[in-house]
């Protein structure tokens, strides 16, 4: 037997699941796709007393796509929302991020506020959530509250939530007219967990600037990075040629990436430079395409 | 159903209910038992195969509700009212599917070893659409790991099977 013993428990609405947490937070781990908890379990990296399977509550299924943004629920999986066209035309940075999650077979059963309660300083979808400004929404049985994606990762691995919260949805704000994003990674081979990963937004404005460009890298340090001195050297500018040199620069520079196993801190530096340059580069392309 | 499914306090284990290949049946389940063990050991379908038993590998590759998924990270207890798809559900009175010919015809196996996860992850792919080209062919097997005979034989098996499509209109 793979996993230490615990108490499974599978709950049908959110109160439910709610009450479970109050009564064995500290002791408990929620499950939602199980795509990085299992392997923890399997291992017996960790041995909750208690699992509450949160995959029976209907109420957390679906994700809602409207003007004011797109609410995802605890339990939309990585590749519903991948496959949906409408995302897709809304939130091109967030289908490009999504793609780059591991396998098809993983994203069939992951699910997008797993990854973000999951809060791996590597993952996809944490450096996206800072950089769309989205919130996440949290509950407890006793209280609700809103987190902002930049506060809501706390180290490598923790995340803001407490021990009786659920991240029940999270909110991705409506993206503005002239707003563009991408993002890209490296990895050794497809699938794997990025080296270094960038989330790379700007607004570009009728003058041909780029504005309130937000970069956020992940693989770098325990939570996801904005590079905020460079987010300033490149906004109000065109992204020119020299820009985007300079920038690659600033960024080889002044970044002091962890180091591990995967890779060094000097080739850290080295590919973030070169993939934040090639993300400004494709806002260009892609003020192309929406004609701005 | 928390209210309808039975826990022993003792055993710690829960009725299942699901359909395993097309047949429907109950088993009284421990509930850390991985999915994959559980076919393994409990059902005796041991054509699921384990190899990392954390999610790289694919090796564990099944059909849950016609998604490809790694059974190795899903507990047998999450599989209630599912309907699974396992290797041993392809081949019909002994009679291989299209794709399993075209793995044989095309030396897309040596050991084996990996076989079934690939076949699952491909028929699940197979039924959104044809692999046309090398690209597509090469993106559907990513998910899985072959470490002897690679995946040359694997690719020309694939585009083997979408240039006969048209021939006997029979989908793998």
């Amino acid at each position: 037997m793979k996993p230490s013993r615990f108490t499974y428990h599978a709950p049908t609405d959110l109160d439910e699941v709610l009450d479970l947490l109050a009564k064995y937070g500290d002791e408990a781990k929620v499950l939602a796709g199980g795509q990085s908890l299992i392997p923890m379990l399997n291992f017996r990296l960790l041995a909750p007393a208690h699992l509450i399977d949160i995959n029976r509550v209907s109420e957390l299924r679906n994700y809602l796509l409207d003007d004011s943004g797109l609410n995802v629920g605890a339990l939309v999986r990585h590749r519903e929302l991948e496959t949906s066209p409408e995302v897709e035309l809304a939130y091109p940075i967030l289908h490009e991020g999504l793609t780059n999650i591991a396998h098809v077979q993983i994203r069939n059963r992951g699910t997008v506020c797993g990854s973000l309660a999951h809060a791996d300083s590597a993952a996809e979808l944490p450096s996206i959530m800072v950089a769309l400004d989205a919130s996440m929404n949290v509950r407890s049985q006793s209280s609700q509250r809103s987190v902002r994606a930049e506060e809501f990762f706390r180290f490598h691995l923790t995340s803001d939530l407490d021990s009786s919260e659920l991240l029940v949805s999270v909110d991705i704000p409506a993206l503005g007219t002239g707003t563009v994003g991408v993002f890209d990674e490296i990895t050794r081979r497809k699938g794997d967990f990025a080296l270094v990963g960038a989330a790379v937004l700007g607004t570009w404005d009728s003058g041909g600037k780029i504005q309130d460009c937000r970069i956020v890298c992940s693989g770098v340090a325990p939570t996801p990075l904005r590079l905020r001195e460079a987010e300033q050297f490149v906004s109000g500018t065109d992204l020119s040629d020299d820009v985007l040199v300079g920038v690659q620069q600033l960024v080889m520079e002044s970044l002091e990436p962890t180091e591990d196993i995967h890779t060094s801190a000097e080739y850290r530096k080295k590919v973030t430079g070169v993939i934040v340059r090639r993300g400004l580069a494709r806002l260009t392309d892609q003020r192309r395409a929406i004609h701005v | 159903m928390s209210e309808t499914i039975d826990i022993d306090p003792i055993e710690s284990k829960l009725w299942i209910t699901l359909t395993i290949n097309g047949s429907k049946g109950s088993y009284f389940v421990e509930q850390r038992l991985t999915l994959a063990d559980f076919l393994r050991k409990e059902v005796g379908l041991v054509g699921t195969h384990l190899g990392c038993e954390h999610g790289s590998c694919g090796a564990c590759t099944i059909i849950m509700d016609d998604k490809a998924v790694r059974s190795c990270l899903l507990l047998a207890v999450q599989a209630d009212g599912a309907s699974i798809e396992t290797v041993e559900g392809l081949a019909r009175d002994g009679a291989l599917t299209p794709l399993q010919e075209a793995f044989r015809a095309h030396h897309a196996l040596q050991c084996g070893y990996c076989t079934s996860g690939f076949l699952l992850s491909l028929v699940a792919r197979l039924r959104e659409g044809p692999i046309e080209t090398e690209a597509e062919a090469r993106e559907s097997l990513s998910g899985n790991i072959c470490r002897c005979t690679g995946y040359t034989g694997m690719v020309s098996a694939l585009l083997s099977l979408s240039n006969s499509n048209g021939e006997d209109g029979e989908k793998p």
